[in-house]
């Protein structure tokens, strides 16, 4: 097909949201269309944004689904907040969602939709197609429905459901030619997920060319847009989503330490995706266990942790409260064990679809006793990959549960990610003791006296025969020991394991300025939204702000105290009430710490962040 | 492990160089003593045992085993052991429990352990009390059963463990008392040459707390008037006399004396542990004269690893993958 070239305006990036029921395949239409910019050599930044509910009632407010779509010919670090074009499936869809588009910017709407019914289920009093409601907004009525059943009328065998669900690819086929994207990566598509259907790769190709071609052809667009590819550092990409990415860096550590590896777990949104996606690759030997609970989920990882494999647990908030007690265990057993806690909003069940960073103390201090275990943190859908690699080395090179926090954000979102070859990564070191000494005696708890770590004797090793538990343990002969002297002994020596992981962790990394007014500091899933917010501030002039992003939480790099003294001010932004920032106040108590927080189930927005900065720098 | 020589053990080989700490006159002694003389007769070498248990009296088992081990957490052990088990099929897994362990915190575990047909074996040290947090009824303290959180008697009906774990689909169990130490053996031997979960109940005497809550049934006095031990393609007869046995009248189980009413030997119920149908094992275990000790059932079906490493080589053989970079650039991708 070809795309029409030349008298195209030009622009940086552009913001697309699809909206329409949770029926409406919205997330298929925005994933296409961040997959066919990607291939295109645009930088993406994707927000799906669902109900709980699998299929809420057609047409109410609670019912939308919404993925939108930041592309860009320019780096691109978050999904944006204010659309370019809104694309609405329904009035409920417009209800929800117009306060994000700027006055004069593009709304597509199926007109076919905006019957009575569907506007009283959406709390309109009146039509606003109708009532002058949306003059200041530049809006494309559009009958999708009627031209999908009209593009589809001569295909034989689809049902009446079949072709009206169709009509998102009407919508996705004149997006497409708006920014003069090819449908082609889309029709490939088809061809794949519909293999044994062909009535279906016919129906759909139909009716996503129909779109596109209603788009050129009546001139109802005055005027379409092109995105240039941006500059990214050469290599070969893909389009990962963040849990798919977390799963493959288990794969790669698996690999390249020479485990097998087991995931213990049981389903829980939005974790479910990481054990979906390695539940597919029994080809390289992962062993899936979907366990009765999410205590079985973590307690069987630590079983298969005893006996040698690479061993990790995926859950989210309430998940992990039901696993703290075995996490205990994990812990002073000193197996190598991964925990992932996809955060969702919370407490207890909470907002489960939706996104925060409120278990960030919980994974620090949520068990009984002293058990500090290392807590590091992915802060991109394509960097889960790193971190789940990271999180995975870190627990068998210190032998200890390691937990990785990501969330719903960047867990769903999606982001191109130059691909690792598993030959470039780092090595991984596991302490296996794979044969006796034949002269010296052994114990489980004898340490490596640098790092403190103990060494892993696997069960079918003879002679290495021994007992772990969850009782204290003398710390020379690793024996149940209740001497008050030696359980305070092996409570330090258990801690100071832990700290000393900071020897073999990165530096935290400054962006933008070094030293001056103020220091934004983020963990997490938040790393985009920040970044580009104090970007802006940069480019607008104000040169004394910078940006510390933690990934490693526990123990803290050992130059945070350096870079936080370079400015007058800290403030601390989460998607929470302010952990981390407490967590800075105990470890710097001199420096003053500000902190910027919001618990909505959604991301930071750009505008609210330069805002928010802005007042604190003056 | 064919490729490796079966090494020749002693019952003191097994035993670790931990002080044993239960209470003087506790029937664990015995149920630790029969383990280590039951492996040396097992097929298996010392390296690939290994014991995971819970909390409470009987999980401190394994610290006594030289073998590996862990000493997991209240209830969690069968699910522990499953990870052992799915991580290394070649290892002898043993899970040690009570019935508070196994039957109320772990009790979710019990079950689905027995449903999904591990390889694995599970003994229940049953004493129908709590032992370690002193005293407390459990989920097999009988109605009326004084302890220190029922001082005027208990109120809640128990669960009996076989009915419990045939409900599971368990495929092998088997009742012993605590006081028999040679059966008891041969039981663990049994146990471990099944293919599939094992499940063995012990009828442990707590002489603390729960003094003589089976000594109606395992009393050297009474044993053979009172329990059947069941062998399989045997005639199920019981007492000093072996003259009485058990007979199948409409939807119960008759006890009969052969020689009375006409009754012969050959009228008697033959035991057939291996019927794939658990309705008669399930009246076995009810019965509560005789008691049924013994191999109740034991019904070989495939097992959890089995089915998945099938499963395993079947995708492996099918998938272009070999290496994680494949998956990598597999599919779509793009040069920039």
């Amino acid at each position: 097909m070809e795309i029409k070239k030349g008298g195209l305006k030009a622009l940086e990036a552009v913001i697309v949201r699809f909206v329409g029921d949770s029926g409406d395949g919205m997330q298929l239409t925005g994933s296409q269309f961040s997959d066919t910019s990607a291939m295109f050599g645009n930088d993406i930044a994707t927000f799906p944004n669902y109900p709980a509910e699998i299929r809420a009632p057609q047409g109410s407010l609670y019912g939308v689904s919404g993925f939108q779509v930041h592309i860009g010919s320019v780096e691109i670090s978050t999904p944006g907040d204010n659309v370019d074009l809104l694309v609405a499936m329904n009035p409920a869809g417009l209800k929800t969602n117009l306060h994000s588009v700027h006055a004069g910017h593009t709304i597509i709407v199926d007109i076919d939709s905006f019957t009575r019914k569907n506007l009283e289920k959406a709390l309109y009093d009146s039509n606003p197609l109708e009532d002058g409601s949306l003059n200041n907004y530049r809006v494309i009525e559009v009958s999708m429905t009627s031209l999908t059943k009209e593009a589809l009328k001569e295909v034989k065998g689809l049902d009446n459901k079949t072709i009206t669900r169709s009509k998102n690819m009407f919508a996705l086929g004149m997006v497409y030619w708006m920014y003069s994207r090819s449908p082609s990566h889309t029709i490939e598509f088809f061809k794949k997920k519909f293999k044994s259907r062909p009535e279906l790769i016919e129906a759909n190709t139909k009716v996503l060319n129909a779109g596109f071609f209603y788009a050129e052809t009546l001139e109802l667009i005055p005027n379409a847009y092109t995105v240039a590819p941006a500059k990214m550092a050469s290599g070969t990409y893909r389009i990962i989503m963040g849990n798919t990415a977390t799963a493959w860096g288990f794969l790669a550590a698996a690999e390249k330490s020479g485990l097998e590896l087991f995931l213990g777990s049981y389903p829980i949104t939005p974790a479910s995706d990481i054990l979906h996606e390695l539940a597919k690759h029994k080809h390289f030997g992962v062993k899936t266990f979907q366990a009765e609970d999410e205590i079985a989920g973590i307690t069987s990882a630590i079983g298969a942790a005893f006996a040698g494999d690479l061993a990790i647990t995926t859950t989210s908030g309430p998940g992990m409260a039901l696993k703290g007690e075995a996490l205990g265990l994990a812990m002073i057993l000193e197996l190598p064990l991964v925990v992932v806690n996809v955060q969702r909003g919370g407490p207890s069940t909470g907002l489960p679809t939706k996104t925060e960073q409120s278990d960030l103390l919980q994974a620090m201090y949520g068990r009984n006793g002293e058990s500090p275990i290392i807590v590091i943190a992915a802060s991109t859908p394509s960097n889960c990959f790193k971190y789940a690699y990271e999180a995975a080395k870190l627990a068998l090179e210190h032998m200890t549960p390691v937990i990785l926090l990501s969330d719903g954000y960047i867990a769903n979102g999606s982001a191109p990610w130059k691909i690792q070859k598993v030959s470039e990564m780092p090595e991984i070191e596991t302490r296996k003791k794979n044969k006796a000494d034949v002269n010296s005696s052994w114990n489980p708890y004898d340490r490596d006296l640098a790092n403190l770590v103990r060494e892993w004797a696997i069960p079918g090793t003879p002679n290495l025969e021994h007992r772990l538990g969850g009782l204290e343990k003398d710390k020379s002969s690793g024996q149940v020991s209740y001497d008050p002297k030696n359980h305070e002994e092996m409570t330090r020596i258990r801690a100071d394991k832990v700290k000393r992981v900071a020897n073999y962790i990165p530096d935290l990394k400054i962006e933008f300025a070094t030293k001056g007014k103020l220091l934004v500091v983020g963990w997490g899933g938040t790393y985009g939204t920040l970044y580009a917010a104090v970007k802006q501030l940069n480019n607008e002039g104000l040169k004394e702000i910078g940006l510390a992003h933690f990934n490693y939480l526990a123990p803290l790099p050992k130059n945070t105290k350096n870079i936080l003294s370079g400015f007058n001010k800290i403030i601390v932004c989460e998607l929470n009430m302010g952990q981390f920032a407490s967590v800075l106040r105990n470890n710097f108590p001199s420096f003053h710490i500000v902190q910027y927080n919001k618990v909505q189930g959604l991301p930071f927005g750009n505008a609210e962040l330069v805002e928010v900065f802005n007042t604190e720098i003056s | 492990m064919a490729s490796i020589e079966k090494k020749k053990y002693s019952f003191k080989d097994f035993a670790s160089n931990q002080e044993v700490r239960w209470c003087p006159g506790c029937d664990d002694y015995v149920i630790l003593r029969a383990m280590q003389m039951a492996l040396p007769q097992m097929e298996i070498n010392k390296e690939d045992v290994v014991f995971i248990s819970g909390i409470g009296c009987s999980s401190r088992f394994p610290y006594y085993m030289d073998t590996y081990g862990m000493h997991g957490i209240h209830g969690r052990a069968p699910a522990i052991a499953s990870g052992v088990k799915l991580a290394n099929p070649k290892l002898s897994v043993w899970v040690i429990t009570g019935d508070g362990d196994s039957l109320a915190i772990g009790g979710n575990h019990f079950i689905h352990v027995l449903r999904r047909n591990l390889d694995l074996n599970i003994i229940l040290f049953n004493n129908e009390i709590y032992g370690l947090t002193k005293g407390q009824f459990s989920p097999t303290s009988l109605v009326g059963q004084k302890t220190k959180s029922s001082p005027y008697g208990n109120t809640q009906p128990p669960f009996h463990p076989g009915e419990l774990a045939l409900g599971a689909q368990a495929r092998f169990f088997a009742r012993i008392g605590g006081n028999t130490p040679k059966d008891m053996t041969q039981l663990f031997i049994e146990a471990e040459k099944f293919k599939g979960t094992s499940l063995i109940e012990v009828l442990q005497n707590c002489p603390i707390f729960n003094d003589g809550c089976f000594t109606k049934y395992t009393d050297k006095s009474v044993r053979e008037d009172k329990q059947l031990f069941a062998v399989h393609g045997e005639p199920m007869v019981f007492g000093k006399e072996k003259n009485k046995g058990l007979i199948l009248k409409g939807l119960q189980l008759e006890v009969v004396t052969i020689g009375k009413n006409g009754i012969s030997e050959k009228d008697i119920l033959i035991h057939n542990a291996k019927e794939k149908d658990p309705t008669l094992h399930q009246m076995l275990v009810r019965l509560e004269y005789p008691l049924v000790t013994g191999i109740i059932r034991s019904y070989e079906d495939v097992i959890f690893e089995d089915r998945d490493a099938q499963l395993t080589d079947k995708v492996k053989a099918n998938s272009s993958f070999s290496k994680t970079d494949d998956l990598f650039y597999s599919g779509e991708t793009y040069e920039v």
